[in-house]
């Protein structure tokens, strides 16, 4: 158990090497030169040059590789170009909306996700199960962005229920009126969440209702609801706990574009700014937050697995 | 809908050119790939052929600046006066030709790596380790990343959504490689003295055709979202060619007097998106199930 523990960790370590490489490389073999693009059209040969200065691209190869891990060891995922402030201080003032909307949106995609794939494997053929399968292509199709619109147009600016845009913070304006801002914001970055874990569910639910327990519990009696839930969901809890963690991702890509949507001053505004700004190392430090966000979720899920399933054992 | 019919049935005989006849009936009585076939067809048509009836989608008319949709100008106008509908028609263009590209490409990429994984057991760990290290970088901040050190083109944009894309298609056909190389008729074919390059030709690549078709289309309808959203973000094909990221991307100041210039190419975007995953969906059931629900 704890050799597994400490394997599982361990294997994290190539994968979080590859990225700081990549990340590393992306900037030096970038086509061109990259510090005359950031610099703009309208920059200066000394603009240029002091933007290579400040990306330390002045250097050998292998003192500026050196100095990238040092940096990223003490934990530094570098400096603005134009702020000047470390990209870490930049994070920690726009991480709050950002961890909320994700909250919000996980538990949303949750709740409604897994009951309807649960029915759709329950009642196969029938007309839920027709309906969540065509929600699911369709969810996959619809663009973040336009189904932003779509509902800001309906229920925000036709209905008027509903806020069109803004961020209030739940410890500022309570929770209440935190909510509502949310509400709009989650469901638009819910939906593309919804449709594949809908369909994961429905297709691992599915597979466990053929297995020969689910039988023998209807043939003692067992009420069906017991069944789905004590039986089959439990047993299907591994593969749709997996892509919630494999769909964190996807949801990663949606925050930049719904907070840009919404004005939402989080993370995603933050990357947008930065390209707008040319601020490549703003950029450079989000993918290195998000990429190790990403593979420490991941970390945590598969070790959650003995907890879902007792059958696993390590 | 008969012509779209036979031209379906052109597309997928040049798909499964080396499957038997049974197959490409099924295909056709696949309700899934005939639709979406259907409507993927009629959309590259008007890709091709529309912008050459409609009006300049760059032309400027400062008198006519956001009108509503009408009788004259179908889909309304934008900011600058230019007729919506040329541009969304001129938009189907790059979106289809990016999506279709960024398919081609990773899939190219992925067979080669996929392969090399799958059968050179050395690289396979690095080839691997570097798709899992690659995988885990949102694919819209890789390619915003990308866009913003190279400086935006068609041609960057394509490259930078094809690298995210890359993994999946490794990984696919590596796991296709290594359930073929131990099934008996590859173990006889080996035991015969038959050379690697045949080996690859004879037994494994065609093994990987229809998974790969599948992936491909998905491939296509993903990175035709991205590409919208990279425009939409500003961060895409340069906001001269009318692409319909682009025209969101500008439709967004007007929203809450224009909504139409959102929303005309978004259903535009949408639509094409949606006909891509049905056939992708339909291939999948046809082409072979039991791959189906293996991946």
């Amino acid at each position: 158990m704890y050799l597994y523990i400490l394997k599982r960790v361990l294997s994290t370590i190539p994968v979080v090497v590859i990225v700081v490489l990549f990340v590393f490389l992306m900037l030096r073999l970038a086509p061109g030169d990259p510090a005359a693009v950031i610099a703009g059209d309208y920059a200066t040969a000394e603009d240029v040059e002091r933007i290579r200065e400040q990306l330390g691209l002045n250097d050998a190869i292998p003192v500026q590789m050196y100095r990238w891990i040092a940096q990223l060891g003490s934990g530094d995922l570098g400096t603005a170009i134009f702020s000047k402030l470390p990209v870490t201080t930049l994070i920690g003032q726009r991480l709050e909306p950002t961890l909320l909307l994700s909250l919000t949106t996980i538990v949303f995609t949750v709740l409604i996700a897994v009951p309807l794939g649960t029915l759709a494997a329950y009642k196969a053929g029938s007309w839920i199960d027709r309906f969540v399968m065509l929600f699911s292509v369709a969810g996959f199709s619809v663009p973040v962005f336009v189904l932003g619109y779509i509902l800001i147009y309906v229920l925000a600016m036709q209905l008027q229920i509903l806020p069109v845009q803004g961020y209030k913070s739940p410890f500022e304006h309570g929770f209440w009126v935190f909510l509502r801002h949310m509400v709009l914001p989650t469901m638009t970055l819910s939906v593309i969440y919804i449709a594949l874990i809908a369909r994961m569910t429905r297709a691992s639910v599915q597979e466990i209702l053929q297995e020969d327990y689910v039988r023998t519990a209807r043939a003692k009696g067992q009420s069906e609801f017991k069944i789905l839930m004590r039986h089959a969901l439990r047993n299907a809890a591994v593969p749709i706990v997996t892509v919630i963690g494999l769909g964190i991702a996807l949801m990663i890509g949606g925050v930049v574009v719904t907070e840009s949507v919404y004005n939402i001053p989080g993370l995603g505004r933050l990357v947008l700014d930065a390209v707008l700004a040319r601020d490549y190392p703003v950029i450079q430090g989000l993918i290195l937050f998000f990429s190790f966000v990403y593979i420490l979720i991941n970390l945590l899920i598969d070790l959650s697995y003995t907890f879902f399933d007792p059958r696993i054992r390590y | 809908m008969t012509d779209h019919a036979q031209d379906a049935i052109m597309a997928d005989a040049v798909l499964s050119e080396h499957e038997d006849p049974s197959l490409l009936a099924g295909m056709l009585n696949n309700r899934a790939i005939f639709w979406g076939g259907g409507l993927l067809i009629l959309f590259a048509l008007i890709a091709a052929i529309g912008p050459f009836l409609t009006l300049d989608p760059t032309e400027l008319n400062p008198i006519k600046r956001l009108k509503s949709p009408s009788a004259e100008a179908w889909f309304g106008s934008d900011f600058l006066g230019r007729d919506i509908f040329s541009r969304v028609i001129y938009g189907a263009r790059v979106s289809l030709v990016v999506g279709i590209a960024v398919a081609l490409i990773s899939v190219g990429i992925g067979l080669i790596l996929g392969l090399v994984a799958g059968y050179v057991r050395v690289l396979d760990a690095v080839i691997m380790r570097t798709m899992d290290g690659l995988m885990s970088i949102p694919a819209i901040l890789l390619a915003i990343a990308l866009i913003s050190l190279s400086g935006a083109t068609l041609g960057t944009v394509i490259l930078a959504i094809v690298i995210p894309e890359v993994p999946r298609v490794v990984r696919l056909v590596r796991a296709v490689v290594l359930t073929v190389r131990e099934e008996p008729y590859v173990e006889a074919a080996i035991a015969a003295g038959t050379r690697l390059p045949l080996i690859l030709k004879r037994h494994i690549l065609p093994n990987t055709i229809a998974p790969l078709i599948v992936q491909a289309t998905y491939v296509c309808a993903s990175a035709m979202l991205t590409e919208s959203i990279l425009g939409f973000l500003g961060a895409g094909i340069p906001p001269e060619i009318p692409s319909w990221g682009n025209i969101m991307s500008e439709g967004r100041t007007y929203f809450q007097i224009s909504p139409w210039i959102i929303f005309f190419p978004g259903i535009g975007l949408a639509l094409t998106v949606l006909a891509v995953n049905i056939v992708g969906d339909g291939l999948r059931d046809t082409l072979d199930p039991r791959i189906a629900r293996k991946i």
